[in-house]
C-alpha cells in the first residue's frame, strides 16, 4: 500500500546522479533518500520483501515495527554497512549500491549514524569520541577542533563531561554523545536507531526535544527507528509502519491512527 | 540362498541401514570440519586482502600505529624478558649438568647463546606475544564488533581494516624482533648469572666466549623470522575479533582461538622456517 504522498514525489531514473528537473525547467534537489524494491534475507529468512520508501530533504520520517522486521537492518542498508539482496538506494540521487569503497565513504561523511546502543569508542574520552570523525575527515587545526568538540557537546547539554570515559556516563548521556558523534561532520541525513530506546519517559521526552532543537537547526532529513509511539509523534513528519518485510502504512501519524488494518490496530493498542 | 527360519523375515536385511546412507553420512562428517577448514583459510585469504588493499591508501594512521607499538610492544617487554630470563636460567642450569657429564662444560656459553639465538629466544618470543598480544587483539576487536564500534568506524567513513587491523598487523610485524633482541640479551644474562652461581666467571668472558663461533649472520635469519611470527599473531587475532558474533561469549570465544591458532601457526611456521633458514643462511 502506497500513499498518495510518496507517489507525488520527483521520480528519478535508475542510474542517474544528475538532479531531476520540474516541469518548468527548474532544478529541484532530489529527494535525501530513496529505496526500491529492497529485499534482504539472512539465510532463509526474509527480513525485508520489496520495501519502497522515499525521504525528502529536511523531512524527519519515523519508521516503527515489530522487532525483527528489519528497521535497524535498513538504517545499515542505507549507508552501506549492509548490502542490499535486490533493489536500489539512492542517497541525494546516487545510487550507493555500485559504488565503490571510497566513493561509499565520501556519502558516508554526509549521513550521521546514532547507533541503538550509541556504539561509542570504549577506549576513548568522550571528547575523543565526538573529535574521530572530525580527525579524519576535516583539516582542522588542534584549537578548532577543541572548540568544535566543545560546541557539539554543548547542542547535547554535555560539555561538563568533555574527559570521561564512555563507560562513566549513563546510557542517556551515552545517546546525546552518540548524538553529538553522529552531527560532528554536519551530515545532510540523520539516521537514528531506537534513540529513547532503554532510558526512562523524563530523559526519552529529553532526547526527542534534543533531536526536534537540531532538526531545526540544522534542516537535515532524517529517518528514526522507534518503538515509542510518543516519541514517532512528537518528532517525525511522517510515520512508515514496516509489517512482515513490506511497508504497511506510510504517512502520517493520523493516518495510523485512523487506520483499521488489524496488526495497526493491535500495534497501537499495545502501546496505548 | 535359503531363508533361515529361526530369524524372523522382517529382521533380514531391514534394520541395517543400507549401504549408500551410511557412506554418505560418513562422508558428511568428514566433509564438515574438512569444509570449515578450507573455508576458514579461505575467509583469512579474504581478509588479508583487504587489508593490504587498504594499507596502501591514504591516510595512514600513524598515530593509531604509534599506540599499537606501545600497546604490542612496550607492554609485552617486561613479560618477554622475564620469559626469556627464565629460560636462559634454566637452560644454563641443565646445559651444565649435562656438560659436566663430558667434562665440556667450557663449552656452556657458546651453547647456551647459540641455542638462545637459533631457536629459544625467537620461539619463547613468538609465544609469549601469541597469547598475549593474540588473546588483547582478539578479545579487543571482538568487544567492538558486537558493541557496534566496528560498524560506527565504518559508518564515519572510515575503514576499520586499515584503522583496526592493518596497524595492528604492522605494529606485530615490527615488534617481534625488537622483543627477541631483548628476550635473547635477557636469557644471555640470566644464563650467565646461572653460570656463574655453580662457577664465577666474567660476564665479559662469558659472552667473548658464547659469540666467539658465532657470525652476525647466526643472529640475523633466526631473529627476523619473528617478522613471519609477528603476521602471524597480527593477522590471526584481527580476524578472529573482527569475525566475532554472538556477544560475550563471541568474545571470549575470539580470544582464546586467537590464542590457539596463532601459536599453532607460529610453532608450524617455526619448523618451516628453520628448514628454509638451514638451506638458505648456513
Amino acid at each position: 500500500m502506497m500513499p498518495s504522498r510518496q507517489q507525488a514525489l520527483p521520480r528519478v531514473e535508475e542510474g542517474r546522479a544528475t538532479r531531476p528537473t520540474t516541469g518548468s525547467g527548474e532544478k529541484t534537489d532530489p529527494p535525501a533518500v530513496v529505496l526500491g524494491g529492497l529485499h534482504k534475507s539472512f539465510g532463509s529468512q526474509i527480513v525485508l520483501d520489496g520495501i519502497e520508501l522515499t525521504v525528502e530533504s529536511g523531512e524527519t520520517l519515523a519508521m516503527l515495527g515489530r522487532s525483527g522486521t528489519g528497521k535497524s537492518v535498513l538504517l545499515k542498508l542505507i549507508i552501506g554497512l549492509e548490502k542490499p539482496d535486490s533493489g536500489f538506494i539512492r542517497v541525494h540521487g546516487q545510487e550507493i549500491t555500485l559504488l565503490d569503497l571510497d566513493a561509499l565513504n565520501a556519502i558516508r561523511k554526509k549521513m550521521g549514524f546514532l547507533f541503538q546502543h550509541a556504539a561509542l569508542y570504549d577506549s576513548l574520552t568522550v571528547e575523543q569520541n565526538i573529535a574521530f570523525p572530525l580527525r579524519r575527515h576535516t583539516k582542522m587545526t588542534d584549537s578548532e577542533l577543541g572548540d568544535r568538540v566543545k560546541q557539539l557537546l554543548a547542542s547535547v547539554g554535555m560539555e561538563a563531561d568533555l574527559k570521561k570515559m564512555p563507560s562513566d556516563i549513563s546510557g542517556g548521556m551515552q545517546k546525546r554523545v552518540g548524538l553529538a558523534r553522529a552531527l560532528a561532520l554536519e551530515p545532510a541525513i540523520l539516521l537514528l536507531d531506537e534513540p529513547t530506546a532503554g532510558l526512562d519517559p523524563i530523559t526519552s521526552g529529553e532526547i526527542d526535544e534534543l533531536i526536534l532543537k537540531l532538526q531545526e537547526e540544522h534542516d537535515m532529513a532524517s529517518i528514526v527507528v522507534t518503538h515509542d509511539l510518543q516519541s514517532a509523534k512528537t518528532i517525525a513528519d511522517r510515520i512508515t509502519l514496516l509489517h512482515e518485510g513490506s511497508v504497511l502504512i506510510d504517512g502520517s501519524f493520523e493516518d495510523l491512527e485512523k487506520s483499521d488494518n488489524k496488526f495497526v490496530l493491535e500495534f497501537m493498542k499495545r502501546d496505548s | 540362498m535359503s531363508h533361515n527360519p529361526s530369524i524372523p523375515h522382517r529382521l533380514i536385511g531391514q534394520d541395517a541401514p543400507p549401504a549408500p546412507s551410511l557412506v554418505r553420512a560418513t562422508f558428511a562428517v568428514l566433509w564438515t570440519p574438512i569444509n570449515s577448514f578450507l573455508e576458514w583459510f579461505g575467509e583469512i585469504g579474504l581478509f588479508s586482502w583487504q587489508v593490504l588493499r587498504a594499507a596502501v591508501r591514504r591516510p595512514f594512521e600513524g598515530q593509531e600505529l604509534l599506540r599499537q607499538f606501545d600497546e604490542i610492544g612496550s607492554k609485552s617487554l617486561p613479560l618477554v624478558a622475564l620469559a626469556g630470563a627464565a629460560i636462559g636460567f634454566v637452560l644454563s642450569l641443565e646445559s651444565r649438568s649435562s656438560l659436566v657429564h663430558f667434562g665440556a662444560q667450557s663449552m656452556l656459553p657458546a651453547a647456551l647463546v647459540y641455542s638462545i639465538i637459533h631457536e629459544t629466544g625467537p620461539i619463547v618470543t613468538g609465544l609469549v606475544v601469541s597469547g598475549r598480544v593474540g588473546a588483547g587483539i582478539g578479545a579487543e576487536l571482538g568487544s567492538m564488533k558486537v558493541t557496534e564500534q566496528i560498524d560506527a568506524i565504518e559508518a564515519s567513513g572510515v575503514n576499520p581494516y586499515k584503522f583496526l587491523a592493518f596497524t595492528r598487523i604492522l605494529a606485530c610485524i615490527l615488534v617481534l624482533p625488537l622483543l627477541t633482541i631483548a628476550a635473547d640479551f635477557s636469557s644471555v644474562l640470566f644464563g650467565w648469572i646461572a653460570a656463574t652461581l655453580a662457577e664465577p666467571v666474567s660476564f665479559q668472558r662469558f659472552i667473548s666466549q658464547g659469540f666467539a663461533g658465532a657470525s652476525f649472520k647466526d643472529f640475523l635469519a633466526p631473529t627476523f623470522r619473528t617478522v613471519v611470527f609477528g603476521l602471524i599473531i597480527g593477522t590471526v587475532g584481527c580476524f578472529q575479533g573482527m569475525r566475532t558474533r554472538g556477544g560475550t561469549a563471541g568474545v571470549g570465544l575470539s580470544a582464546t582461538s586467537s590464542v590457539v591458532l596463532s601459536s599453532l601457526f607460529v610453532i608450524l611456521a617455526d619448523v618451516i622456517l628453520v628448514k628454509i633458514i638451514l638451506v638458505f643462511f648456513s
